[in-house]
């Protein structure tokens, strides 16, 4: 709009201008070159382990820096269990947080709840770390996984995931405190997007005589789901990449693909923050480079995917004429 | 009982089945917050009439509908004082829930609003639905009735798949229509059902609404006086002061109302004079 | 009357299943509330354990001595402090330029797809994992240009971190400054230079300072990209060549350290990190909801 309306008065620009629009345009140009740059050293760095090691790379797990072999199939392993498990646990939590800000909180609470949830957002990982190091893994160990493994781990095939020694710092954990982090993430943008949905929406259906939950259950969900889905998607992209606070708490001690949640293990990020300093020759480095353009490509993927239908549902009218 | 009462009788020239059901408000007001909106409404809708509510933007008769079915509350921090009867039965009483009172008395809104994740079949069943699992031949012939009675089923019945969003402005507020009619209320509210509408969609609905009035009480809100002219038996006049409080200006038979008022403001209203 | 035909709203045709419907409505808002009281409660046990744990350990050592050797009880964090001061002023003055300046763009320049395509960039940068800006910056800064760990390399990273923040919330605050502003100034016959830098941009100051404050917060806080690239110092260092100290590194090494003393520490060093968030983010919260603007 302003862009348009300033841009009729070009014409009559001073001297000044162009040399101060040309800078402009050149402090916005760092940002893309940034990025590319960023990519295209990561892939030149990994490339060396990539071609070396090619599909094994992916499918094996053998992590050897002495006999240089290397295989990231129980980190990515690690990776998915653990966001999946956060995911899974914080969406229907960060939805029902969302839905209390934009639709059931009286005007008095909303402020001071979601500035809680903007908080929660803002402590750094690393708390959220020494949290889960201290309080929160010794309690899985003695509480919560014992009783798991009595009651879930009897249950055939879903008790492979609540079995072997119950250590606290593990799979379950690392989930747990990803679910914990990527909590007021998805809130706050399931918040947004719940309050995009149209008031006429809303009314529509209150006016057939819905309840309150019918309402939100048949009218205002099944508007916002792509932006819902978004949301998700953008704590899973968020999970994926957390680095402290999972390397605290998982274990990083077993590169074993086991169905237990109760195995000890890595994150692709928590090999990279543990192994980093360590490596010694080209190939090591070279192959913890191709973890993290591994976690990057993924997470840049999915935040395209989230912003798409974030932006679907908080731009576009779907055809409603508002 | 009422000021408006004789003149109902007078206006009597149908006769009134035995469905009809009326409504009547008995000092109504309305706020928004602190802010007051509407002042002291007193008037009846008689049952199986068109009564519109007229006045310049501003003056309250959104609200006043609002209010008729408990809508004006959903927005936060909006309450109603006052009486609202439905048969005698005061639907601001004290163990009256809402979510009956609307099922009782539907709403059409000033914008198309039907659900655009659900197919045209579903949004005419969609409040049906609520109350739990519908046998499928019965929905087939709820929704068949429903578009017919809505005059929507010849234009639709070859896509009741699509997209409810699909559809065009006027096609879709006759989809809500349907959608309103599905649930079978006793009256129906009207808020400004033609103002976002071409002029050919506007007659149609306005058609409608006369053949509806043959089943139903409808209340309908405009701000097209001839709109009010051509489709209403009644029409009350509303007016905001000069503190933006809306009042009640008079009401009486849609002729009269625009033949010979007796207020002088409304004469000046509907001779343009303002507004 | 129509006694006839009355039809009751308590007792209506449709109340059969009135009562279930309510319940589950009931049900749910239950399931709602609780949903936003288990966000609030991990807030409040956060904050229990941080103050509970870190209080103990804060004395004016703390703030003021360098850690000690292994097992010597006492000492403090004050190189982490000033490693992460340091390093968040470089970072300041790299990110915040071109934050700034991509969030001017955006606004006041930039059309069509070339500026949708920046705004994009943004975005994704701002979803970038943190660890792999750490690696990148490792294999650039560390490897190819200075040679070793260093702190400079430290705040280039929490830089690229800030970057994103900035520009997004500068945009945000750029778009709210009305055009009558602008229109007004360049009929004057201001340039467009004089117009964006003595109208607009003072126009939306408090916006541009809080969003500044923000990402400055976020980098402070940011420990995975230090790991690798400033490392982390026992020892006072101003040398920005130098690996240096920052505060949330100290914290991770105190943690998973093998001494009680160093726990307690690191709970005491999370309380002075989580402290300075808070009051910046309450402070933000503050200026903006007093900013005239905003309210229109």
């Amino acid at each position: 709009m302003s862009a348009e309306l300033l841009g009729q008065s070009r014409g009559s620009s001073h001297q000044g201008d162009s040399l101060f629009e040309r800078s402009i345009l050149s402090l916005a140009f760092v940002p893309v070159g940034l990025l590319l740059l960023l990519v295209a050293l990561l892939w030149y760095d990994a490339w060396p382990a990539l071609a070396r090691y090619g599909v094994r790379f992916f499918t094996t797990n053998t992590w050897d820096p002495v006999f240089e072999n290397f295989g990231a199939a129980a980190f990515i392993y690690g990776t998915v269990i653990t966001s999946l498990l956060g995911l899974v646990i914080a969406t229907p939590l960060a939805i029902g947080a969302a839905l209390f800000l934009a639709a059931y909180a009286p005007e008095w609470l909303q402020g001071p709840v979601a500035f809680t949830i903007e908080l929660l957002a803002a402590i750094p990982s690393i708390i959220y770390g020494l949290w889960g190091f201290f309080v929160l893994a010794p309690l899985m160990r003695s509480t919560v996984e014992p009783f798991l493994k009595e009651t879930l781990g009897a249950i055939p095939i879903l008790g492979a995931l609540f079995s072997g020694p119950t250590i606290g710092k593990d799979l379950l954990t690392a989930g747990l405190i990803l679910a914990i982090m990527i909590l007021p993430t998805i809130t706050s943008i399931s918040r947004e997007v719940i309050r995009s949905v149209p008031d006429n929406q809303r009314e529509g259906m209150l006016g057939l005589g819905a309840t309150r939950f019918e309402m939100i259950r048949y009218a205002v969900l099944p508007y916002a789901r792509p932006g819902l889905i978004g949301a998700a998607i953008l704590g899973l992209a968020r999970a994926l990449g957390e680095t402290m606070a999972v390397t605290m708490v998982i274990g990083n001690s077993s590169t074993r693909i086991t169905p237990s949640l109760f195995t000890p293990g890595y994150t692709l990020a928590s090999v990279i923050a543990n192994q980093f300093t360590e490596a010694d020759k080209e190939i090591y480095f070279s192959a913890i480079v191709a973890l993290s353009l591994v976690l990057l490509l993924v997470s840049l993927v999915l935040n395209v995917m989230a912003r798409v239908l974030v932006a679907r549902t908080t731009r576009g009218p779907l055809g409603v004429r508002n | 009982m009422s000021l408006a009462k004789p003149m109902v009788a007078e206006r009597l020239e149908r006769p009134v089945s035995s469905r009809g059901h009326s409504m009547q408000i008995r000092g109504l007001s309305a706020y928004y917050g602190a802010k007051k909106a509407v002042d002291g409404i007193t008037m009846d809708i008689p049952a199986n009439h068109i009564t519109a509510l007229i006045g310049p933007s501003g003056c309250g008769k959104s609200t006043v509908i609002r209010c008729l079915n408990r809508m004006h509350e959903v927005v936060r921090g909006a309450r109603a004082e006052g009486e609202v009867l439905l048969d005698g039965e005061n639907i601001y009483g004290p163990g009256i829930d809402p979510v009956q009172v609307r099922r009782l008395i539907g709403m059409v809104f000033q914008k198309p609003n039907p659900f655009p994740m659900m197919s045209v079949y579903d949004n005419v069943i969609a409040g049906l639905k609520l109350n739990g699992r519908l046998d499928k031949r019965e929905a087939d012939a709820i929704v068949e009735r429903s578009l017919r009675q809505a005059a929507l089923w010849d234009e639709v019945k070859d896509k009741l798949q699509a997209s409810g969003a699909a559809l065009s402005g006027g096609q879709q507020q006759r989809l809500c229509i349907a959608r309103t009619l599905a649930v079978e209320p006793e009256v129906i509210l009207m808020d400004e059902p033609a103002s976002a509408l071409d002029p050919i969609s506007t007659l149609k609905i306005e058609d409608l609404m006369q053949e509806l009035r043959e089943r139903y009480t409808i209340v309908v809100v405009t701000h097209n006086m001839q709109q009010a002219a051509r489709v209403s038996d009644f029409t009350a006049f509303m007016l905001a002061g000069d503190d933006r409080v809306g009042r009640l200006v008079e009401v009486g038979p849609t002729d009269e109302m625009f033949t010979r008022p007796t207020e002088k403001r409304t004469e000046d209203y509907i001779t343009g004079r303002f507004g | 009357m129509e006694a006839s035909t009355v039809i009751s709203l308590t007792l209506g045709k449709t109340d059969t299943s009135l009562k279930r419907r309510k319940l589950v409505d009931q049900i749910f808002t239950i399931l709602v509330v609780l949903s936003a009281l288990i966000g609030v409660a991990i807030l409040a046990l956060l904050l229990f354990y941080i103050i509970l744990r870190g209080a103990p350990a804060l004395n004016v050592a703390f703030f003021t001595e360098r850690p000690l050797p292994y097992g010597e009880p006492g000492g403090g964090v004050a190189p982490a402090i000033l490693g992460t001061l340091q390093m968040l002023a470089v970072a300041a003055l790299l990110g915040i330029p071109i934050g700034l300046g991509t969030g001017i763009y955006l606004v006041e320049f930039g059309h069509g797809r070339f500026a949708e395509a920046i705004r994009f960039t943004v975005d994704l940068i701002a979803g970038l994992p943190s660890i792999s800006v750490g690696v990148f910056v490792w294999s650039l800064i560390v490897r190819h240009v200075i040679g070793n760990f260093a702190g400079l390399a430290g705040a280039i990273a929490l830089a690229i971190i800030m970057v994103p923040i900035v520009a997004r919330t500068a945009e945000e605050m750029l778009r709210l400054v009305p055009d009558t502003l602008r229109e007004a100034s360049l009929a004057l016959g201001v340039s467009r230079r004089r117009t964006i830098l003595n109208v607009v941009l003072p126009t939306a100051r408090t916006g541009l300072v809080t969003g500044t404050v923000l990402a400055l917060a976020r980098a402070g806080g940011e420990t995975a990209p230090l790991l690798l690239t400033a490392l982390g110092n026992q020892f006072f260092n101003f040398d920005l060549l130098q690996p240096m100290a920052a505060l949330p590194i100290q914290i991770y090494n105190y943690a998973v350290g093998p001494y009680e003393d160093w726990h307690t520490k690191a709970w005491g060093a999370s309380l002075v990190l989580i402290g300075v968030i808070a009051t910046l983010s309450l402070l933000t919260r503050w200026a903006t909801s007093r900013s005239s603007f905003k309210a229109r």
